[in-house]
């Protein structure tokens, strides 16, 4: 079974290790900017969103590499640069909806998340689980669970609201 | 590589700048930090120089792991001579700072002289522009630091700034990046000030190349798993440094209405839990935010839920804004210590020094040593928690005749103010102590008297005393890296023992601030945490550079001594209660008045207490004033400085 990377913003603490462990575990670099997670962050306000490729099924960067060196991975699902056909004409950077597609001017490529082989670190480093790594059928499973437990919540508020009143 | 991280010397009177390598074998003596800062101040400063003046440089650092993959490399370190005290002037801040300027190629940067109109120095990728400030003079920390991010289009730009206080030479105004951190004591702001210094901004996109790269990720993992697994630090995670503040005041040991009693009654509402009740219904049940790389999260985010500043968006509070607004003035709103906590970020002053200052005035006030008038009609009572907001705006913007002298540090205020008004101030070496209360703990109170930069936690605190451990564990931390079968003690009350622990968290504080991580994750707090066996791994995996956990032990012996040599030359004396290593005399004759069963009815034992000073010199390699040996000085490679080798 296919697992996705999600995001669950508000537990973001907006602490960047994800930045640091994915420079680390594809260039052996500490360095953001070559890091496929990032966080953005309104710090006036204290919101922080990790940014990730979303991995679209109908994926903007695929349609229009012009030489076709963006596939997608047979056994995790995860789209895929091949630099051997790369022409790094960064048609993808531009097109990609979610900023996702990154461009590294040191080594001059284009580069995104492949999900580590299917083993994500940004995930493994989160305690938070801001960023989880969950089974494609069952990605609202939690999110339904947590918005049902503040339904029933509510519910029961209600009601001794109602007999106490 | 982390070891090609450059120091730069930026002179802001006449515009030059000039960077350098690090030479590793200055490396090797004083790894980075904290400890090199210390070496190039002492090293920089001229003898006796004003600290004010533009001769005093200013250091801005990162440790020698920032930004590399270890855990929590988020520290800056900041390092000048204090205008506060006129001895080491050293402050230390979490965010995102010293990785960017990492990122941006330097580990050091030495300002000096000083600018003829406002100016902000500009670093990015290896380059150093100083660019004018005069737009920013005048704006609060972070108004400072989002105007540079828009003038220079760039949203990921860290900056270190100084408020307003910093601009009125406030002798305790503190250097701010981010919502909250804050480089906070010892007047650093001040001596940014002085240089028309308004901010230091940093970008940075450059790689920095791990030496071992699988290994220290996954031993970044192994360290990450043991330092949230600790107790102490899930409870961090969770209520932030207001739980240190609740456990402590349990027991009697924060300090109330300056010094009068150790405990506070009816604190309910600036207790931790209801602090995070309102941070969970301001800000949602995710209401924690962490610094570069770290899990721990200790920052609550929150809003002012009610009154004049309603809405208003800050981070913290912490022990100290408790401290500050709550315990020490005897003030028990809520609203307070969120306000008083969002003021003093926004000025950029040091919440601890503040307020223990105010409280100190308040006792004066109290006693009739200081009037009405002198307070411009404050009602300077304690409990009076208008007073004690107008008191921080008058102190930051130097309003008033109180104000404006309070401004300038406890000591100078009490040579203003007059009659006794010093006997009742709470401090070592000019800088005001902790808001807790060291009767009932002897080996604290060798840590605050004893400490480099003033009355202070930070510097060698055996906090872990109050946990009561067995000694078998006792004997574990503190018989390594060297041997040690002296007498260790758990109990907090006794002295046996204490000037080896003492000595022994002096270094490991100062090896914790070289490599530029965050104390909680070592044995600060939690006593399974991280110490000199487990850190020569870390620094070899990031920056291959070998060391044996007994040289690092000898590096931080060398960094510390490098801090009191800087002391001594500016004049450090062991008995002068201003300059020394003395404490207040309430801490001997004033039993305290509350608290658990073996905390109240005590005070320090005056002979007990200078046995203990004699036996902690001794460890140091230091004669019964305090001055360092020659043997020492040979032994730590000293005896040559200043070498003026970088």
């Amino acid at each position: 079974m296919e697992n996705v990377l999600t995001i669950d913003y508000q537990k973001c603490t907006g602490c960047r290790l994800c930045e640091l462990v994915c420079s680390v575990t594809h260039d052996g670099i500490s360095n953001p900017a070559r890091s496929s997670i990032r966080i953005v962050k309104w710090e006036e306000e204290g919101r922080y969103v990790p940014m990730i490729c979303q991995q679209c099924e109908d994926a903007p960067c695929k349609n229009i590499c012009p030489v076709g060196a963006i596939s997608r991975d047979k056994d995790y699902g995860f789209l895929a640069v091949d630099y051997n056909i790369c022409i790094g004409c960064r048609s993808c950077v531009s097109v990609c909806p979610f900023g996702a597609m990154n461009y590294n001017k040191i080594d001059k490529k284009v580069f995104k998340c492949d999900l580590c082989g299917g083993k994500p670190q940004c995930v493994r480093f989160c305690d938070e689980k801001a960023v989880d790594f969950v089974q494609s059928d069952n990605i609202t499973a939690l999110k339904k669970r947590n918005a049902a437990d503040r339904l029933y919540s509510t519910q029961k508020t209600s009601a001794y609201i109602q007999e106490h009143a | 590589m982390a070891l090609d991280r450059k120091i730069a010397y930026i002179d802001l009177s006449t515009g030059k700048i000039e960077t350098r390598p690090i030479p590793l074998e200055i490396r090797r003596k004083f790894l980075g930090g904290r400890g090199l800062d210390a070496y190039l101040l002492y090293n920089n400063a001229p003898e006796g120089c004003d600290p004010l003046g533009p001769d005093n440089p200013l250091i801005i650092s990162g440790g020698i792991l920032t930004a590399t993959c270890a855990s929590a490399t988020a520290r800056t370190h900041i390092m000048a001579k204090s205008p506060l005290t006129g001895l080491l002037g050293s402050a230390n801040m979490g965010g995102f700072f010293a990785p960017e300027l990492a990122w941006a190629g330097f580990h050091h940067l030495v300002i000096k002289g000083k600018a003829k109109n406002p100016v902000y120095i500009w670093i990015k990728n290896g380059e150093i522009e100083i660019r004018d400030a005069s737009y920013l003079w005048g704006k609060s920390s972070t108004e400072t630091q989002w105007a540079i991010r828009e003038e220079l289009g760039d949203d990921e730009i860290k900056s270190a700034v100084i408020g307003q206080a910093g601009e009125n030479l406030v002798r305790y105004a503190n250097v701010m990046t981010g919502i909250k951190n804050a480089a906070g004591r010892t007047g650093m702001g001040a001596v940014m000030g002085s240089k028309n210094l308004k901010a230091v901004a940093v970008r940075g996109t450059m790689d920095i190349k791990i030496a071992h790269p699988f290994e220290a990720l996954e031993y970044n993992k192994r360290f990450i798993e043991q330092i949230t697994g600790a107790k102490v630090n899930k409870t961090q995670g969770t209520l932030g440094t207001p739980f240190i503040w609740g456990a402590t005041n349990s027991w009697g040991g924060i300090r109330n209405r300056n010094f009068q009693f150790n405990q506070m009654e009816y604190a309910d509402d600036i207790e931790p839990e209801r602090i995070d009740e309102i941070c969970t219904e301001t800000m949602g049940p995710h209401h924690m935010s962490g610094c570069f790389g770290c899990q721990v999260h200790c920052r609550a985010k929150y809003r002012i839920p009610t009154g004049l500043y309603a809405g208003k968006y800050d981070e913290g509070p912490e022990y100290t804004s408790q401290g500050a607004f709550g315990g020490e003035p005897d003030c028990k709103k809520a609203e307070t210590v969120l306000v008083g906590n969002h003021l003093v970020n926004q000025y950029g002053v040091d919440n601890l020094e503040i307020g223990s200052i105010i409280a100190w005035a308040m006792e004066l006030y109290e006693l009739g040593i200081l009037t009405s008038k002198q307070t411009d009609g404050v009602d300077l009572r304690f409990g009076n928690d208008e007073a004690l907001i107008e008191m921080v705006h008058r102190i930051c913007l130097r309003k008033g005749w109180l104000g404006n002298i309070l401004a300038d540090g406890g000591i100078p205020a009490s040579e203003k103010i007059g009659q006794n008004s010093f006997d009742y101030l709470i401090q070592v070496k000019g800088m005001s102590n902790l808001h807790s209360d060291e009767r009932g703990t002897p080996g604290l109170a060798l840590n605050i008297a004893t400490a480099s930069r003033g009355s202070d936690h930070l510097r060698s605190r055996p906090a872990i005393d109050l946990y009561h451990l067995p000694e078998k564990v006792l004997r574990k931390i503190y018989g390594n890296p060297v041997p040690y079968d002296g007498p260790l003690s758990s109990e907090h009350t006794d002295y046996e023992g204490k000037p080896w622990q003492v000595f022994w968290q002096q270094n490991t504080y100062m090896a914790v601030d070289c490599l530029g991580i965050c104390k909680y994750h070592t044995v600060f707090l939690g006593a399974t945490l991280p110490n000199f066996e487990d850190w020569p791994k870390v620094i070899y995996y990031n920056t291959g550079l070998e060391f044996t956990p007994q040289e690092l032990w000898e590096i931080a012996q060398r960094c510390n001594m490098m801090e009191r040599m800087f002391n001594l030359r500016e004049g450090l004396t062991r008995y002068d209660l201003k300059k020394g290593e003395m404490l207040n005399h309430r801490y001997f004759d004033e039993p305290t008045r509350r608290g658990a069963p073996d905390v109240v009815g005590r005070t320090i034992d005056r002979e007990k207490f200078n046995k203990m000073v004699n036996e902690f010199y001794g460890y140091c390699g230091l004669d019964e004033q305090g001055v360092p040996t020659p043997e020492t000085l040979k032994r730590l490679g000293l005896n040559q400085e200043p070498s003026h080798a970088l």
